[in-house]
Parts: structure tokens; C-alpha cells; sequence
């Protein structure tokens, strides 16, 4: 029944007549191809809007591609080809030729380790405000500071701004890539296991940032970590060998596993 | 057991040997020029032009020479400059989906800085006839740029290679373009290794002598203008060298410690450039 009552109502808003959307990205018969590989197959997937959702699954079976399909970093691939449609509210990601930058800037990256950027520690969220328009260097200071502490780094960084990020700590570092991405206002953040570089405690202050932060923000997290998906997610998404093979509530999926992979998966994963 | 030992043992010390001997043989090279330069390096040689008679032995320094080849690099490497991080950049920040159009223009840079110096100069000789100039610090610049342009975009584009990709996702993931991920981005995490590149193919074009020989002419007084004749240290010492003179001969060593000097001070610098533009890099 409710999935009758979504397609319609996702339907309808292709139409544009106005109804808010349910879902903040909406993937439809999605095929990514490298070479002669097929590592996506078919994938039809709705993201629920403020919500923390978990592409779950082995290693290399295609959740990272997927993930950077939905903000085309898989231009950045030779030979990879990306077929069907994923669209962020209204937007036409893959058919859209405009304005890929600012479409980028809708999805913060959080990567598998931390790329600071090149410069100074307060200059790493400053940089994308400059390139969003934010003229004023006060305006600029203040979001920096807000933005360092809505991570929990203000109180360790606040004496030593100038100094470069790649000094950080590589749990800090990851903490400033969080607020970076932050900074420029995403709807929706992307991380691709963000703590398998992190000590545990790092790792931890993440996640609960994660918790925090999907009351403003849909977050898409990559991991193959049973555990942390258990911990988080409000919506799972078990892929194998490029194909979604089961979705739904953590409750259902991780009590009553349909498929056999899924329950080989969760009786070997930790 | 014991064949493994000897193995090892024989290669270690075969493996000293060679580092040792190429060490010396530098060491002889520098020691050589010094000894036989030394004696006749004196302020009056580095701060005079070649006045009547200097190349008999008499009156006169090599300040031409050593003004001539310090404008002749100096132009060609900020021009060669201009050229090569552009190149360099486009290679791998807008190229980066066409491997094979990478390795291709890669292959042809590789070709082009393998191609011998008096080619590039019996290149740059065509051209001035093409374009009516005559030998001159010009033709000599140019010439010269065309030498280590490939040097340059190369060197550059080994290190600018090397950055992960993750950090030009980082960029565009906050709504960067391609031109402020190449030139403020990466342009910052390859600094140290474009200022290395910047002086490697500025000491190789200070040093090079076949791409001036037909390009730059060859003069006592100091240029003026662009169309004017220059000397050059490499020529300097040529010509010095070839002479039955002795105290001629001297100068041509006093002139190669000049040109060693000047090398040494690039080297130095580029490794101290390098290493203080290193501390933001990730």
C-alpha cells in the first residue's frame, strides 16, 4: 500500500504541482558501467529526506559507485559510464550539463580518509564560502567558528587557526572535512565510510555528529561495518555484487533477512 | 645457507662500490674545476667585460657572459613558465577521464626532452631566418624556452600526477571549478615540487650551450636590447677552452667555476624553496 501511495505521489511530483517531496533523492533504473564491467545493475532506490540511510555490503560490490554517481564523481573515472536518472529534489543530476559545481555543492563529501586542503586550518572551511559568494571576511570568520564547533573542534583548533590542517590529527582532520563540507550548506551528505580510518574514539565522535546532524541533513553512509550500520541507520540498503538485494527499516531488515546473502552477511559481519 | 650470505655480501658491497665511485667522481670533477679555476677567479674577472687583448690573455672579465646566460635563463624559464602550468594542469585536471590522451601527450613531452640541445638550436636557426631576426638574446630566449618547456610541463606534471584523487573530489564536492581546483587547490599541494620544477629546467637551460650556439651570437659588451647579440658562460668557456694560450685556458676553468657556482646556489635554493612550501601540502 505505502508503495503505491510514494509512486504516486513521487509521480505527481515530477509533474511539479507543488507537493513536498518525501524523498531527497530519488534514483531510477540506474547502470554504471567500467569498461566492459557492469558494477551497477539496475538500481532503483529512494532516499528518505532527513535521514541517516546505510548502503550496506561486502567489499567491491558497488556501494562507493554508487555513492559517487549521485554527486558524478564518476566523471572523474575513464572508461566509466553511468545510464539512468537520479534526481536531487527537482533536479536532473546526471542530465544536467549546467551548473555541476553548484549542483556539487548541494552534497558534502566526507571521503574514506581526510583531504585536507592544502592551506590553513581556518582557510579549509573559508575556501568554500569564498567560492560560494561569501564577501565578507566577518561573515566568513563567524561561520568558521560556527561551523567548528557544530563539530566539536572549536575548543582544540580555536588558538591555532592559522595553522595548517594537515598538523591535524587525522581524527580532527576528518572533524574538518566534516565542517568544511558543512560550511557551504549542503542539502545532503555523502560519506564513504568515513571512520575505517579513525581510532575508535574518533570513529565514535563522528557517528554521534552523524545523529546529530540528520535532523537538518539526509546523510548517505557507506560502510560494511555491521555495527555502526546497526548504530545508525534509519533506513538500510543491502547491496551485493552491484545489485540492491534488500532495503527497508533496520528492524525488518536486520531481524527478518529475506535473502541468504543478507543472512550469511549478518552472521559473519561484527 | 651460505650461497644466500655470499649473495648478499657481494652484492652490498658491489652496491657501496658503485655509490662510492660515482660520489668520487663527482667530488674529482668539482675538485679539478676549482683547482684550475680558483687561481685565476678574481673579482676583476667576474665584473669587467672583455676589454683589447683579453683574449690573449690580457685585460678584461667575463661579466658579458655571465649577464648574457642569467637574462638568456632567466627569460626563457618565466616565459617557459607561462606555458607549462597551464599544460601541466590541463593534463590532469580537465584530461584526467582520457588516460589515453594523457599517456600520449606524456610520451610526446618525454620524446621532445630527449631531443638533442643543437637540435632545438639548429630549430631556433631556421626560425630566425623564418622571421629575418638576427642572432640575438631574442632568438636565444626562445630558443632556449622551446629546450625546457618539456622539461618544465614534465617535471610539473610528475608531481601534480602524484596528488590523490580524493583531494580534486574534496574540491569539487564544495562546489569548486575545475580552473580554482587546478590553480588554487593543486596549484598549492604541487608548489614545492613546481618550484623544483621551475629551477631544474632553469639550471638545465643555463648550462645548455648547442641551443645558443647558432641562436644567440656571441659578444664582449653587454646586451642592450632584445635584438642584441649575447654571450653565454657554456659559450664562454668554449671558445676560452679551444685556445693555445695558457692563461686563455685558465679563464675557461675560472669561468666553469662561475657557472658551477651559479648551479650550486639554484640547486640550494630550490631544495630550501621546496622544503618551506612543503608544510601545508597533506
Amino acid at each position: 500500500m505505502e508503495n503505491i501511495l510514494t509512486k504516486i505521489l513521487t509521480r505527481k511530483n515530477k509533474n511539479g504541482n507543488g507537493i513536498p517531496h518525501k524523498y531527497a533523492i530519488e534514483i531510477e533504473n540506474l547502470n554504471v558501467f567500467h569498461q566492459r564491467t557492469h558494477i551497477l545493475k539496475d538500481i532503483n532506490l529512494n532516499i528518505p529526506k532527513n535521514k541517516i540511510t546505510v548502503f550496506l555490503g561486502p567489499s567491491g560490490c558497488g556501494k562507493t559507485t554508487l555513492l559517487k554517481s549521485i554527486n558524478r564523481l564518476t566523471d572523474l573515472h575513464d572508461g566509466m559510464f553511468v545510464q539512468g536518472s537520479i534526481r536531487l529534489g527537482t533536479e536532473d543530476i546526471l542530465g544536467s550539463r549546467n551548473n555541476l559545481a553548484a549542483l556539487r555543492q548541494k552534497m558534502g563529501l566526507l571521503s574514506q580518509r581526510p583531504f585536507p586542503l592544502p592551506m590553513s586550518i581556518f582557510d579549509n572551511i573559508a575556501f568554500g564560502l569564498r567560492i560560494k559568494g561569501v564577501k565578507s571576511k566577518t561573515e566568513r570568520a563567524d561561520k568558521v567558528e560556527f561551523y567548528l564547533k557544530k563539530v566539536a573542534l572549536w575548543e582544540e583548533v580555536k588558538g591555532r587557526l592559522k595553522a595548517p590542517a594537515s598538523r591535524l590529527s587525522i581524527g580532527q582532520q576528518q572533524r574538518l572535512c566534516l565542517a568544511r563540507g558543512l560550511a557551504v550548506n549542503p542539502e545532503v551528505i555523502l560519506a564513504d565510510e568515513p571512520t575505517s580510518a579513525l581510532d575508535p574514539i574518533s570513529a565514535r565522535v563522528i557517528e554521534e555528529q552523524f545523529m546529530e546532524l540528520s535532523k537538518d541533513y539526509t546523510i548517505i553512509l557507506v560502510t560494511h561495518i555491521l555495527r555502526q550500520a546497526k548504530r545508525l541507520a534509519d533506513y538500510v540498503v543491502f547491496m551485493y555484487f552491484g545489485e540492491v538485494v534488500e532495503e527497508g527499516n533496520p528492524d525488518e531488515v536486520f531481524e527478518y533477512p529475506k535473502t541468504d546473502t543478507l543472512k550469511q552477511y549478518l552472521e559473519v559481519g561484527h | 645457507m651460505l650461497r644466500k650470505n655470499i649473495e648478499e655480501q657481494f652484492f652490498k658491497y658491489l652496491m657501496a662500490l658503485f655509490t662510492i665511485g660515482l660520489v668520487a667522481l663527482l667530488f674529482f670533477i668539482v675538485f679539478e674545476i676549482l683547482k684550475k679555476g680558483l687561481p685565476e677567479l678574481t673579482w676583476k674577472m667576474i665584473s669587467q667585460v672583455p676589454k683589447g687583448g683579453f683574449y690573449f690573455g690580457k685585460e678584461g672579465g667575463i661579466l658579458n657572459a655571465i649577464v648574457g646566460t642569467i637574462y638568456l635563463s632567466v627569460g626563457a624559464s618565466f616565459i617557459s613558465f607561462l606555458v607549462s602550468l597551464p599544460v601541466a594542469m590541463f593534463i590532469n585536471v580537465n584530461l584526467i577521464r582520457f588516460k589515453k590522451l594523457q599517456h600520449g601527450i606524456r610520451f610526446l613531452l618525454d620524446l621532445l626532452w630527449g631531443v638533442p640541445p643543437i637540435v632545438y638550436g639548429a630549430f631556433g636557426f631556421t626560425l630566425i631566418l623564418f622571421l629575418g631576426i638576427k642572432t640575438s638574446l631574442l632568438a636565444g630566449t626562445l630558443t632556449i624556452t622551446f629546450l625546457i618547456t618539456p622539461i618544465m610541463i614534465r617535471a610539473m606534471d610528475e608531481v601534480i600526477k602524484d596528488i590523490p584523487i580524493g583531494l580534486m573530489e574534496a574540491s569539487y564536492s564544495l562546489g569548486a571549478t575545475k580552473y580554482e581546483t587546478a590553480f588554487k587547490i593543486y596549484f598549492r599541494q604541487a608548489l614545492p615540487g613546481i618550484a623544483t620544477a621551475f629551477l631544474l629546467a632553469f639550471s638545465k637551460g643555463i648550462g645548455d650551450t648547442a641551443a645558443v650556439l647558432f641562436t644567440a651570437g656571441y659578444t664582449d659588451r653587454l646586451p642592450e636590447k632584445l635584438s642584441d647579440p649575447v654571450a653565454t658562460l657554456p659559450l664562454a668557456i668554449f671558445f676560452q677552452l679551444g685556445s693555445p694560450i695558457p692563461e686563455v685556458k685558465a679563464r675557461a676553468y675560472a669561468s666553469a667555476v662561475v657557472l658551477t657556482i651559479i648551479i650550486l646556489l639554484i640547486s640550494l635554493t630550490s631544495r630550501l624553496i621546496a622544503s618551506k612550501l612543503s608544510k601545508n601540502s597533506i
